[in-house]
């Protein structure tokens, strides 16, 4: 892989030069702790030190709320005209955050390819960015602390300068456009790399053991544990809506004042809502939060290693920073190894 | 990227394909047959199926559901739906009259592996609206007779007025084809000439090898329990007990999530089951 240097005193101008390839995202303060992905134009807007935004980049391309067709008797169903050339370039992706686009990616894909999700992910452009680990964060722990591939290009702080990592051929074009603002790497850059890496790898301060953890979920099915969480659960879905990995949608058709047309939509749904798994006639598969709890867990740590061959955590830490009743993915997880049920 | 998959001209998977509303046939209370057939003359000649698969139905304007094919893929050009009137959509579909429009994509699901079921005996077990599903695989094998060695099927309804298809099944009765046992929970009327009692009674009527034998299964939880220990009290194999389930389902092709069991959709890798995959799933049955 072709890797560059980055002066940090060249950044700014590098962004500014992005700006030719597309509209600029990136994490900016929302509130006095919380950051979102939104439009930039310039570095000084940008917050480099996020440890993690509020939403993920699922947002981008897989909406909270889109118009998958608009409807009518006369013509069926056709899918809305999207604007089809504008790009993306979205800044300061954390590798937790570009695994989980490339679970969605996966689930997206496959047998049955999700145009909507596709037509603006092959539009985004992905420049990562690495991070310090902060308490909630345990991406060591569940393989993603680290990416090779996923990215146009991804930047390493190595103190004055970014050692730039270029994944694709566009990310390349990105670098020889702003040819002057980049320098070859040197001897001391690769041992600063070197010594950063391990530094970041040793500053976790959260760790689980997750390994062979599929086996203790089948072991611990009937744990009692599970309703203790199903207890404090709210069943408010807000860690489905923070996840970057969680995709789980409700249909539903709105229909037009003329009441012939209207939009067949599709909005983001957790598992943990209490009529995700209803069917007509009212039988409820999961009527018990403990289930659903359950379920959610189960899918992400071992439906999941079954299905696509890795648990579709990417060790975030929004689920905990969010969780209004507290829940804490880590702590449920040790409390699973540590207790067997009588 | 290597994983980022350019799908420029990949067809949108959730779009439904215009079709016609060609015939309703009333059956039970709240149950009718849809015979649907397509408006694109080169879909009715290329759309074919597997007996057990389902399709997402469209009314237009109230939403989509799915819905397992009653039809046998032998009798090409029409698809039947046998629709209990349930929910919002079924509601709207009820007031639809012959020759409307709705919207279909599929087929979607597993289906039965008819290869395999081929040289075997054939149980079908059916109880209430479980009938529908079993329907397609019980022509079809009628229809490929020669590849099928016995032919059972146990069907329960509550009553003589619940039972769907009845007088197709009737007919059945008389044949050497199949061994047809129908059986009602009760018959206040005293006009039913077949069995009574719960459909678990029609085992007695039945001498079969479980080793060359298939069972296929579909009616209400209850009844999967008591035809499963039924079954195994047979020594019938885990993996030659076929359930079709049914859960709830929003895209029909892996996306959505809410038809997950543990590391299952039953929309991709269903709603066909075996009683083996059942156990490694809790929450299944």
């Amino acid at each position: 892989m072709k890797i560059v240097k980055l002066p940090k005193k060249n950044l700014a101008e590098f962004i500014g030069h992005l700006n030719s390839f597309g509209q600029i995202h990136a994490p900016v303060k929302r509130g006095e702790k919380s950051f979102v992905f939104a439009p930039v134009t310039e570095l000084t807007e940008i917050e480099l030190n996020c440890n993690r935004t509020i939403l993920p980049l699922k947002k981008y391309f897989f909406k909270p709320v889109e118009t998958m067709f608009n409807f009518c008797a006369q013509k069926g169903y056709e899918v809305p005209v999207e604007e089809q050339d504008k790009k993306y370039i979205i800044f300061g992706v954390h590798p937790c955050d570009i695994h989980g686009l490339k679970i969605l990616d996966m689930v997206f894909s496959g047998r049955y390819v999700d145009s909507y999700y596709f037509a603006r992910r092959r539009r985004a452009l992905i420049i990562g960015l690495d991070c310090t680990p902060d308490e909630l964060c345990f991406c060591r722990s569940t393989g993603t602390d680290f990416v090779d591939s996923g990215f146009d290009l991804f930047l390493s702080d190595i103190d004055d300068s970014y050692l730039v990592r270029v994944g694709t051929s566009i990310g390349d074009d990105m670098v020889t456009a702003a040819d002057s603002l980049f320098r070859e790497v040197e001897k001391e850059d690769r041992e600063k790399y070197k010594a950063k890496s391990i530094q970041r790898r040793e500053s976790f301060q959260t760790e689980i053991q997750l390994q062979d953890f599929p086996g203790i979920m089948d072991l611990e099915y009937e744990s009692q544990v599970w309703e203790e969480v199903g207890e404090e659960c709210l069943s408010c879905g807000t860690c489905s809506m923070v996840c970057p990995t969680c995709y789980c949608y409700a249909v539903f058709d709105e229909l037009n004042l003329d009441a012939e047309s209207g939009q067949r939509k599709r909005r983001w749904d957790s598992c943990l809502f209490k009529d995700y798994a209803l069917v007509a006639g009212g039988h409820n598969f999961r009527a018990e939060r403990s289930s659903r709890v359950k379920n959610r867990f189960f899918h992400k740590q071992r439906g999941f290693v079954t299905q696509y061959g890795r648990p579709s955590c990417v060790g975030c830490g929004r689920c905990k920073a969010y969780c209004p009743a507290g829940i804490d993915i880590v702590e449920v997880v040790n409390k699973l190894r540590s207790q067997t049920r009588v | 990227m290597s994983n980022r998959k350019d799908c420029s001209g990949c067809q949108n998977p959730y779009t439904p394909q215009m079709a016609r509303i060609i015939r309703i046939l009333p059956q039970i209370q709240d149950h009718q047959l849809f015979q649907i057939q397509f408006e694109d003359q080169q879909l009715v000649k290329s759309f074919t199926y597997r007996p057990g698969q389902f399709v997402m139905l469209s009314v237009i304007g109230t939403g989509e559901a799915p819905f397992s094919i009653s039809s046998s893929p032998t009798h090409a050009g029409v698809i039947e739906l046998c629709v209990r009137r349930i929910g919002h959509v079924t509601d709207a579909l009820f007031k639809l009259a012959p020759n409307t429009m709705v919207g279909i994509r599929g087929p979607y699901g597993n289906g039965f592996p008819i290869e395999q079921l081929e040289g075997n005996n054939i149980l079908l077990i059916a109880g209430g609206l479980g009938m529908a599903p079993l329907r397609s695989l019980l022509n079809y094998v009628l229809d490929n007779r020669s590849k099928f060695k016995d032919v059972i099927l146990m069907y329960g309804a509550r009553n003589p007025e619940e039972m769907l298809f009845k007088y197709e099944l009737l007919n059945l009765i008389d044949l050497a084809d199949v061994k047809c046992l129908l059986t009602v929970d009760k018959d206040e009327s005293k006009t039913w000439k077949a069995y009574t009692g719960v459909v678990t009674n029609l085992f007695e009527h039945v001498d079969i090898n479980p080793a060359q034998t298939y069972a296929a299964i579909c009616g209400p939880e209850i009844m999967f329990k008591f035809v499963l220990e039924k079954l195994l009290q047979r020594n019938f194999p885990k993996d030659r007990i076929l359930m079709s389930l049914e859960r709830n389902m929003q895209c029909g092709v892996g996306k959505c999530g809410h038809c997950m069991i543990g590391c299952k959709y039953t929309c991709l890798d269903g709603p066909i089951f075996t009683y083996w995959d059942a156990i490694n799933l809790p929450e299944m049955i």
